[in-house]
């Protein structure tokens, strides 16, 4: 039984492992080109514009969807092979609405148990712990057609946690949410990742969101990949200072790299690379030298998410 | 807060029961589709019409067994009964299939279960054989309405149940035969869409709309093309089949097919719609996007 024989704490094996996969539509539309990625577990955020390929990464995680060349892995299967195997050991929460407006979500989610493997029993007892978890509770009992978006969604999610599963795939959970609805979605994706002790690839077209939650990041555009990184290795060496000056930042931009600092200029911000507190004393120094008046000097945080918001705006 | 109402949350709990294989998935389908079938685990509305047309169903055959009981004759045999209700089960057919098949496809929930261990084929498997047992049901009581009914009847003691048990054999024969060949017309069609409108009308199209074409022929065709016109509307078709099968004396039956020397091409003919049906849903299944 798959899943059963290894202890989830040593499941250490990558999550998805690409090498140069390949999807083709009709032999015309590409949606992935040369896809060499390798995802390890934790909370993965795959992100990329609308059209990007991540709906089409995913499917052909899942073996809905042949590659059109090159490989994939999942969970160190092949999903076309052995697709019995992998689907049995992974969630899928589709992007796209999928629930039937006339069952009970406690009647739909114990049915997609039972699909999934589990026994009548269980299935019904963990349907209900399942719903519980996402805040489910006396109206699981309803018709689905009478739910809102944001609990047609926490129903999406459930059936596809309901038979426990050592890798989630979340194709865009937070679509459709509000606000509010985006901020509980997520924090409770980040549960799942960490309380749970579930890997989850979670896919969004908005990095601002799920950067939060993520402990790595894989971005993807027009079916290429264009990054992929752990979130903390990344933000622990390299973060970068805002400084804003009066006018005349390209003489000052000049002057720090004459000086051996890394700095690229963004419209009329120039982000220098920091190294240690000495950075600070350069800058300064160099401004005062050049007689120019500071406007902003400032530690900025979010480089990650702006080295790849810039990329992304690129492609 | 009183302490009655305190929810502890034991936080979450992995699964380390069993977990079994593709083909208990698969079953989960097809018990799943034969509740949806007939309503069950769903509202009252979903319950009224197939449970209205099997108590229906049963009433017509509970009748049937008074009159019997009142002639020195049977009114109608087992295959018979089979035989003239088949137009009225099309029609249930008509609007369960669709029910089955065209709901998942209008939910878009087919990615749902090809995400979880059964294969697109078993899938497509499940469904045809729920649509075969709930055809099987709704001749199934009518037909067991009438065995007990003609059993309490009989003045033979304990040898007339035996041959009136004897008697249904044919009828489960013919059931079967009916409610696969209806399966496998009603499930390909509701397959094709998502509407279950246009699922129904598709059905009911091929089932009504084929009649007159065969009646006419049968009417104005010499030679071999007065007795094969039937093979066009599938009741016609099943009602051959029963004279070829079960002989031609079946009392009561539609009476519908005039089959001449031709009954083993009904038959053949028959045999391959079953075939050709679950063969399309299986490629239709193969193809569909999910």
């Amino acid at each position: 039984m798959p899943g059963q024989d290894r202890p989830r704490s040593f499941l250490r094996v990558n999550l998805i492992e690409t090498e140069s996969l390949e999807k083709r539509y009709g032999g015309r539309v590409t949606a992935l080109a040369d896809l060499t990625v390798t995802i390890e577990p934790g909370i993965v955020g795959l992100v990329g514009a609308n059209g990007a390929g991540k709906s089409t990464l995913i499917k052909l995680a899942l073996g809905l969807l042949e590659p059109t060349g090159g490989r994939i892995r999942v969970l160190g299967l092949d999903p076309l092979a052995e697709g019995d195997a992998v689907r049995a050991r992974v969630g899928y929460m589709p992007e796209h609405d999928c629930l039937p407006p006339d069952l009970s979500a406690a009647e739909f989610v114990t049915h997609m148990a039972r699909v999934s493997g589990l026994p009548p029993a269980p299935a019904r007892e963990r349907a209900s712990e399942t719903l519980r978890h996402v805040g489910l509770y006396e109206e699981r009992y309803r018709p689905i057609g009478g739910y809102s978006t944001g609990m047609k969604q926490r129903v999406k999610l459930a059936q596809a946690l309901v038979h426990d599963p050592e890798l989630l795939l979340l194709d865009e959970p937070t679509n459709g949410l509000d606000p509010e609805g985006r901020r509980q979605m997520l924090s409770l994706v980040h549960r799942i990742g960490t309380e749970f002790g579930i890997s989850v690839i979670v896919c969004s077209h908005l990095l601002g969101e799920i950067e939060r939650i993520c402990t790595a990041l894989v971005a993807i555009d027009a079916g290429r990949l264009l990054r992929s990184a752990s979130l903390s290795s990344m933000t622990q060496h390299s973060d970068l200072l805002m400084v804003e000056v009066d006018d005349r930042e390209d003489v000052l931009k000049e002057r720090l790299s004459g000086l051996g600092l890394s700095v690229r200029q963004k419209d009329r911000v120039l982000m220098v690379t920091l190294n240690g507190d000495d950075t600070f004393d350069t800058i300064r120094d160099a401004v005062a030298e050049l007689d120019l008046s500071l406007h902003r000097l400032e530690q900025h945080r979010h480089q990650v998410a702006d080295l790849f918001r810039e990329e992304v705006s690129h492609a | 807060m009183p302490e009655a109402g305190v929810i502890h949350d034991i936080g979450y709990q992995h699964y380390d029961g069993p977990r079994l294989g593709r083909r208990y998935a698969t079953w989960s389908i097809y018990v799943h589709s034969v509740r949806t079938a007939f309503g069950i685990g769903r509202t009252a509305k979903a319950k009224f019409l197939p449970v209205g047309l099997f108590a229906l169903a049963c009433l017509v055959s509970l009748i049937l067994v008074i009159v019997s009981s009142q002639l020195p004759f049977p009114v109608v045999t087992y295959v018979g009964l089979v035989a003239s209700f088949t137009f009225a089960i099309s029609g249930f057919a008509a609007i369960v299939a669709p029910e089955l098949v065209s709901r998942d496809l209008r939910n878009t929930a087919l990615p749902l279960y090809f995400s979880r261990p059964p294969h697109r084929t078993d899938y497509a498997l499940a469904k045809l054989l729920a649509m075969v047992t709930a055809i099987f049901v709704m001749y199934g009581g009518p037909l067991l309405v009438m065995v007990i009914g003609m059993s309490f009847n009989t003045n033979d003691g304990v040898s007339g149940i035996l041959s009136e048990f004897g008697d249904l054999l044919p009828g489960i024969g013919a059931a079967l035969i009916h409610s696969i060949v209806i399966a496998a017309i009603a499930v390909p069609l509701a397959s094709l869409t998502g509407r279950r409108v246009f699922a129904t009308g598709l059905i009911i199209a091929v089932f009504l709309l084929s009649a007159p074409i065969a009646g006419a022929l049968t009417n104005f065709g010499r030679g071999a093309m007065e007795y094969l016109a039937g093979i066009i509307n599938p009741v016609v078709l099943l009602d051959g089949v029963d004279s070829w099968v079960f002989g031609s004396d079946t009392v009561g039956a539609a009476g519908l097919a005039q089959i001449g020397p031709y009954g083993g091409v009904y038959g053949l003919v028959a045999f391959l719609i079953a075939f050709l049906g679950t063969g399309l849903v299986m490629f239709r299944y193969k193809k569909v996007k999910a």
